[in-house]
């Protein structure tokens, strides 16, 4: 133990120049990958950073490990998209408030040859127990993220229980949303996905979009200021700060402006002050 | 295939422009694996030379464990270095995790085996060609050990190479302790990881291309530096 003590203290000095001039105005945030990956921060924080002076880093993870990751403290604030993960999270003191900020939607996305015969379809329970029927291909997160509760959601509620097709028709790939869009085009699977990482993959080869527009497929996106009573670490105001630009009028307006090939990919619903 | 060739054009046009975010991840990529590189040799080959000038017993155990260790999982490294990095851990009160302190931290660790077990290997070679002369000049094993680092210092260098090699091309650790963090963290192999799950395959083997010329400017660097110091050593000698 004592030489990890020792070396981590002379990372820490090496650093200490670079670590010391960001320390004061820097916030980090637990966020989901289609936030990150859809180029959405990389579009508002400039924006923020500009009128505000904190700069804010972005840890993208999956959902279930950015909770994680906020509950051990390493994280001011939360931006992820699984509502009943997300209570839990605040009713278990780790975080002050959830408030709803931006939602879009899901999409099953498939082959151009669509094997099970769902493409066009507007009802993703109906779709999903006809590719369990068909046994055709589905590639699943399998990772605890948002969409993969939300895609176990749907198998409950389509009444199949894909667990026991694992490994056969039913692949988990146990990673990101990317790698599980690349993984599941390259074995011609069907792949539950967020719309904004979709529109804005460019390995779709001849994919497209197979079922949308279920109500069942709604997306909501929320943040979450970690609570500095669990966790004095956190930078509270400039975590409030930002979380409050996020929800003005100003950075709802700036969440929506944003889009890819000309598509809106986040639909912001903060709640009218 | 056909991405391949964009690949090598787009590597190209991303090193000629000269793009700033590239530079910035490159000199954050050196930054870190030369840093853990020389904390490792700093650690790891007083750790080989002793070994290799000793004998106990479980010498056999020991050095089975350090050859074992070589093979550590970044991502297992990783995730200890997180659990002890993270506010809610034993050293949180440092403040290091999602810092390039914490990435050169984990690097550290995954290559300080890969640099004592490497280097015990050559300086035991070494050392069964000096023990005799060790002996009959009544060396200390300290003054052993420091003979050896010296006389082995060019076949030493490849030893420290064989450890940047490893920390610049891993991902798995840095990606969890430094969180890919844009402008803070993210190095050569977080980058092409990100890449790669947006679907922008050729950008992502762009950079590897990039990252690979790197590791090869790093190593003819170095072998540049021994060829003329051997030089130099060889021109002194003949002076004398």
């Amino acid at each position: 133990m004592t030489i990890v003590r020792l070396i981590a203290t002379t990372a820490l000095s090496l650093c200490l120049a670079g670590a010391v001039a960001a320390e004061d105005t820097s916030i980090i945030v637990q966020s989901t990958t289609s936030t990150a990956n859809s180029g959405l921060y990389d579009y508002l924080l400039p924006i923020y950073s500009g009128e505000s002076g904190i700069t804010v880093k972005v840890v993208a993870v999956g959902t279930g490990q950015a909770i994680k990751n906020a509950e051990n403290c390493d994280g001011d604030l939360l931006l992820v998209h699984a509502k009943a993960s997300e209570e839990k999270f605040v009713e278990a003191g780790f975080g002050t408030k959830r408030t709803d900020l931006m939602y879009n939607d899901f999409v099953i996305v498939g082959p151009e040859n669509d094997p099970a015969g769902v493409a066009g379809s507007s009802d993703a329970k109906a779709a999903l127990t006809k590719i369990a029927e068909t046994g055709a291909l589905f590639a699943s997160r399998g990772d605890d993220s948002g969409t993969h509760k939300k895609e176990v959601a749907l198998w409950k509620a389509a009444g199949v229980d894909p667990s026991s097709a694992s490994g056969d028709w039913y692949r988990e790939t146990g990673s990101g949303m990317g790698a599980t869009l690349n993984a599941g085009i390259g074995m011609g699977a069907y792949v539950l996905t967020d719309r904004a990482t979709w529109i804005s993959f460019q390995n779709k080869q001849d994919y497209k979009i197979e079922v949308e527009g279920d109500e069942t497929l709604f997306n909501q996106y929320g943040v979450i200021p970690v609570n500095p009573e669990k966790c004095p670490s956190v930078k509270i105001d400039a975590a409030q700060n930002f979380a409050d630009w996020l929800l003005s009028s100003e950075g709802q307006e700036a969440i929506a402006a944003y889009k890819v090939d000309g598509q809106q990919l986040f639909f912001p619903n903060a709640p009218k002050e | 295939m056909q991405s391949i060739g964009e690949a090598f054009r787009l590597a190209f046009t991303l090193v000629v422009t000269g793009e700033a975010d590239l530079y910035e991840i490159v000199a954050l990529s050196l930054q870190v694996s030369l840093s853990a590189t020389l904390l490792a040799c700093l650690v790891g080959l007083p750790i080989g030379a002793l070994v290799a000038v000793s004998r106990f017993r479980g010498r056999g155990l020991v050095l089975v464990v350090m050859n074992a260790l070589m093979g550590l999982p970044p991502v297992v490294v990783g995730l200890l270095v997180y659990l002890y990095l993270s506010r809610s851990g034993p050293l949180g009160f440092l403040g290091l995790l999602y810092t390039p302190g914490a990435m050169i931290l984990a690097q550290t660790i995954l290559i300080v085996p890969i640099v004592a077990a490497l280097s015990r290997q050559v300086l035991e070679d070494l050392h069964a060609e000096y023990a005799e002369q060790f002996r009959s000049l009544c060396l200390s094993r300290w003054q052993s050990v420091t003979t050896l680092l010296w006389d082995g210092r060019y076949a030493l260098l490849t030893v420290g190479l064989a450890g940047f090699g490893r920390a610049v091309a891993e991902v798995g650790a840095v990606i969890i302790v430094g969180g890919n963090i844009d402008h803070a963290t993210r190095v050569m192999t977080t980058a092409i990881a990100l890449e790669t799950s947006k679907g922008d395959l050729p950008l992502a083997l762009a950079l590897g291309i990039v990252l690979l010329v790197l590791a090869l400017g790093v190593n003819a660097g170095v072998q540049s530096l021994r060829m003329s110091a051997a030089r130099h050593a060889m021109v002194g000698a003949s002076h004398v």
